[in-house]
This record gives structure tokens, sequence and C-alpha cells, in this order.
């Protein structure tokens, strides 16, 4: 049984068809690659695994169970974690302060009025943890806010991991990022991804960053689905090429 | 920036506070002016629980500060004549509308939300004005005074004795605040700096944001009529004005004043409103128009509040 399946969805706004009869199926441990022009309705696609909107039509199926109607919180509880395309963070609050955040409510401390010292503990070794994994650690006491985009980026990813996500969406980590970043981002997530086997889908324009991730592709052109394959396949592909990678180049 | 109290601050804090009714009158002061500037810090701290550490602004906390007055008021005059149980019922009033207009108001945000707590609390207003026969409508409530203590060994005659009173209400104030401060702590109150920090974030990490803007709400109103309860056993009186959409104006004004910010933030602006108003109304009928000038000085070139820029002078 796959982990995410994605039936036949379909958003539209007033006319424009942003997403069309899209279906896609998730496996368990998987790292799957969304690509497509500015504008295919890559980040709708997400807004709609994620409960940030429902669908006009179509089915979300999540180990197992419909989750098409769900609110937003209650897919986190169930496993769905995500990032966003502008970094969403705590900015006025430092490193550890976000961290601890997501951990806290990851460990259903959110209605907490207090913590006895022994839950306080692995609050804070998990977060120790976080921090090992991301390397993030020199800058724990510093505002989200002050951090270079990467750091950003790259606490935000952190603060998505700490909720143990079974599925994490990640939409477009390494944009309007120098090479050097690109390059950190893209190890981090592979680490994530083989130490923690947790599924990713990710959007993604950086086609470096594809090839060295992804299992497989699904490519999005003005709402539709184009072609999905393996990166080789994709790379072949004719379609894709005129569509995407051609424009693109 | 997340501004917990800092231990030093706190530390000068309750110094000041303990002492006050030993120097009050040599800076030219009175012991009831102290307890004035205490029990309007207790509403505007509980009001900054939501607007400066959940993000959330109310312009109708008058309205559940009100319903503690007015609880204080109706129990002693009418029910019976104990301190305490007058206390009781006002902040058990205010706290049960509170929870209820909340439910109804949550899923607002914004200047829609502020907008929906003003109508609300006009609702309370109105009724506290037109219904004469019991609440005195215009004239206000009198014909009560607070009750002296009985604490079985002994007495405390909060009636006759300005530094009694004075210290039941920095009781009251310890015990909410010290609570406040507790919660703001806590995981809890992580949640609450997460959704003024970034609401969509909290949605993602699985905090259903509307509970918890509730609870938040609920508290400090709660708190907010605690303050309306001593207000009352203060004034040995129930003013309508006191649930009206200024009264919370006020209330705004002293928490942006002293720093929304940081914890003692509102303390500081309320003893500045306080004492302003003391002053300038012997001097002059338009006190209202100097505060107001202040006010606007202080958010033109000290937004973070005159803690806020205290405390980044102290730092550099
Ligand atoms: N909330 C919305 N209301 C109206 N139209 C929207 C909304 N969200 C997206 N759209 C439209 O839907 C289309 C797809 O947008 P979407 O953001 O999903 O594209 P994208 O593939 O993520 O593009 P990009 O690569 O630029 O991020 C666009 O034409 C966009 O203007
Ligand atoms: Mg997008």
């Amino acid at each position: 049984m796959s982990l995410l399946r994605v039936e036949h969805v379909t958003k539209s706004f007033s006319g424009l068809v942003a997403v069309s009869d899209v279906s896609m199926e998730v496996e368990e441990g998987e790292l799957r690659a969304v690509i497509g022009p500015n504008g295919a309705g890559k980040t709708t696609f997400f807004n709609l695994i994620s409960g940030f909107l429902r669908p006009s039509s179509g089915r979300i199926v999540f180990d197992g169970s419909d989750i098409t109607q769900l609110l937003p919180a209650r897919r986190v509880w169930r496993g769905i974690a995500r990032t966003f395309q502008v970094t969403e963070v705590f900015p006025e609050l430092t490193v550890r302060e976000n961290l601890r955040i997501a951990v806290e409510v990851a460990s259903g401390y959110r209605l907490r009025p207090w913590l006895s010292r022994h839950s306080a503990g692995k609050v804070e070794c998990r977060v120790g943890e976080l921090f090992e994994m991301s390397g993030l650690g020199p800058r724990a006491d510093r505002r989200v806010g002050e951090l270079s985009h990467g750091d950003q980026r790259a606490t935000e990813i952190m603060m998505s991991l700490a909720l143990n996500p079974r599925l994490l969406l990640l939409d477009e980590p390494t944009a309007g990022m120098g090479d050097q970043e690109t390059y950190d981002i893209t190890q981090l997530i592979r680490k994530l991804h083989k130490e923690q086997r947790v599924s990713i889908v990710l959007i993604e324009h950086d086609m470096r960053v594809i090839f060295h991730l992804a299992d497989r592709i699904m490519v999005l052109a003005e709402g539709k689905m184009l072609a999905e394959g393996t990166p080789d396949q994709i790379a072949a592909s004719e379609a894709v090429q005129t569509a995407y990678l051609g424009r693109a180049a | 920036m997340t501004r917990l109290p800092k231990h030093s601050t706190s530390m000068v804090v309750w110094l000041l506070l303990l002492t006050l009714p030993f120097w009050m009158s040599a800076i030219g002061g009175y012991t009831a002016l102290g307890s004035r500037v205490v029990v309007l810090a207790l509403a505007a701290m509980s009001l900054n629980f939501l607007l400066g550490f959940t993000g959330v602004l109310s312009f109708g906390h008058a309205a559940y500060f009100g319903l503690g007055v007015y609880g204080v008021g109706l129990t002693l005059k009418y029910l019976l004549p104990n301190t305490l149980v007058g206390i009781a019922v006002g902040v058990l009033a205010g706290t049960i509308a509170a929870a209820v207009v909340g439910a109804l108001i949550v899923r607002l945000r914004g200047v829609y939300f502020a907008m929906v707590t003003i109508a609300f609390g006009q609702v309370f207003y109105f009724i506290a004005y037109r219904w004469n026969t019991v609440t005195g409508g215009d004239d206000g409530l009198s014909g009560w005074r607070r009750v002296p203590i009985e604490l079985g060994v002994t007495r405390l005659d909060i009636l006759g004795n300005d530094k009694a009173f004075y210290y039941l209400v920095l009781f009251c104030f310890a015990g909410a605040v010290t609570a406040m401060a507790g919660l703001l702590a806590s995981p809890f109150g992580r949640t609450l700096l997460a959704i003024r920090e970034n609401e969509r974030r909290a949605r993602f990490l699985g905090i259903p944001v509307d509970q918890h803007i509730w609870l938040s709400w609920v508290t400090s109103c709660m708190f907010v009529s605690l303050a309306g309860a001593l207000y009352a056993l203060l004034n040995n009186f129930a003013d309508p004005h006191d649930l009206r959409w200024d009264q919370s104006g006020d209330f705004v004004i002293m928490a942006v004043l002293g720093g929304m910010r940081a914890f003692w933030g509102p303390l500081i602006g309320a003893a500045i409103f306080v004492v302003l108003q003391d002053y300038v109304s012997s001097q002059t009928e338009n006190w209202m128009s100097f505060i107001g000038l202040f006010f606007i000085l202080v958010v033109l070139f000290f937004p973070r509040g005159v803690l806020g820029i205290l405390r980044r002078k102290s730092a550099s």
C-alpha cells in the first residue's frame, strides 16, 4: 500500500484551473520530485495535500484513510509536514525556541501549562539531536530573523522534521540560494531521507538537485501531469523537453 | 523578541511594589494612588497577555473588566457582605462571558476581531447603562463598600486601612502576574508566541490556532476581570464607564506606552498613565490630550514603548 495516494484532484480558482485531474502515488521511503514551469500548479498541488486548500474534486488518501476534508493541523498529526516556498519561521524567536516549539507540539505538550523536569529534559534532548543533524548548533541562540536565507530554510526544514512526519513536503527548498547553500541544503535533505527514513516530495527548479536526490519525478505543466518517471526517463522524454526543459534552457 | 521577565528587572519591580506605601507619600503620592496603579497595571498586563504575547488585538477588554466591577458591586450590595465572595463572583462573571463571546469571535483576525470585541463590549455597557433599577444606570452603583476580611484569627481591615487594602491588591496582582509569567514560559505559552510570530507556520506545525487563541483570550479576560473586581473595591463604586470602549482604549494605551513586548511594560505604562492623570487633571481639564500627545510621541519615536527604550539604552 502506498503512503500517499492522490486521486484525480482538480483545483480551480474562479475559472482558472490551477491543478487539473492530477494523480500521484508516493511509496514509503520514496523521494519524489515535482517539477514544472512557473505557474504550473506545483504549490497549489502541495496546498491540496497539506490541507491549506480543499480540492474542487478528487480524493487524497494518506496511509489508507481519506484525508480530503481534514484541517491542516489534523493532517500534521497524522504525519504530513511541509515547508513553504517563502520561508515561514518564527523570526523574532531564537533557532532553539523555533525547534523547541515544534518538538513540544510533536510530543503532545502543546496545552501543558508546565513541564516536569523529565519531560523538559526529553524535549531538550530531541532539540539537541536536531541541532546535531542540521549543523545549526552554533547559531542556536540567534534570532531566526537575523540568520542567512539558507539557515532560515534549514531551520524551517528541521522544524518540520521535528514533527516526526512520515511524509515531508518541501516547496523549492533551494530557491534563492547560492551554490554553497544549495549544496548544503541538498546534503541535508539527502541525509534526512537516508537516516530518518522519511518519505519526501519536493518541488524544485534546480536540475542538479533533482538528479542528485530524486527516485522519481513528476512533471506538471499548466495544471496537468505531463509525465512521470525516473530522472533518466524524464531527461529523455521529448514532451518534457519541449514543455519545460527546453523552455528553461 | 520574547521578553519574559529577567531576574534583575523582576527583583526591582517587586521590591518597589512591596515597599510602595512607605515611599509613595515622600514623592507626593498617596497609598490609594499606588493601589490604582497596581490595579490598572494588572488590567493592562492581562490585556497584553493577548496583545503582546499572542498577537491578538482586543478593543473590548473593558467589558470583562466591567463585569468584574459590577460582579463585586452587585454582590456586596444585594447578595452578601463578603469581599472575597464578591471578587469570586466578579471574576466568574467576566470569565464566563469571555468564554462565550470568545467562542463566537475566535475565527476572526486582526481588525475584524478588534471591531467585534468593541461591539460586544458596547452590549455589556448598554446593559449596565440601561438597567437602572439594578445597576444604577448612568449614576453608577453606589451604596455599598468593601468589607473587612475575616481571616479566622485576625481581621484584615481593608476598609479603614489603605495600606491593608494595598497589600490585598498587591497579593492578587502577584498571584495573577506570576501565573501569566509561568504560562508564558510553558509549552502552551510558547504556542501563543508561535501564533503571534507566524500563524501559518503555527498551524502547519499542528497547532489548532483558534483553540489556542480562545484559551489565551479567556485567560486574559479572567485576569482583567480580577482587575475590575479590585477596581470596584478601590472606588467603592461601580461606574458604567468602566466597561465602555474608551476604557478598553486606555488599557491598550497603557500596554503600548510601556512596551507590549516587555513583560513589565504595561506596568510602566499604567504608572505613567495614572500619575499623569492624577497630576495633570488637577492642573487642566484636558489631561487626556496630554496623554494623547505623550502616546503619539512614544509610538512615533519609541515603538517598543518606554521599557523597550530603557532596555536598549542599558544594553548598548
Ligand atoms: N489562492 C489562489 N487564488 C487564485 N489563483 C491562484 C491561487 N493560488 C495559485 N493561483 C494560480 O494558480 C496557478 C498555479 O499557481 P502555483 O503557485 O501553484 O504555481 P507553481 O507551479 O507553484 O509556480 P512557481 O514555480 O512560480 O512557484 C497560477 O496561475 C496562480 O496564479
Ligand atoms: Mg510554487
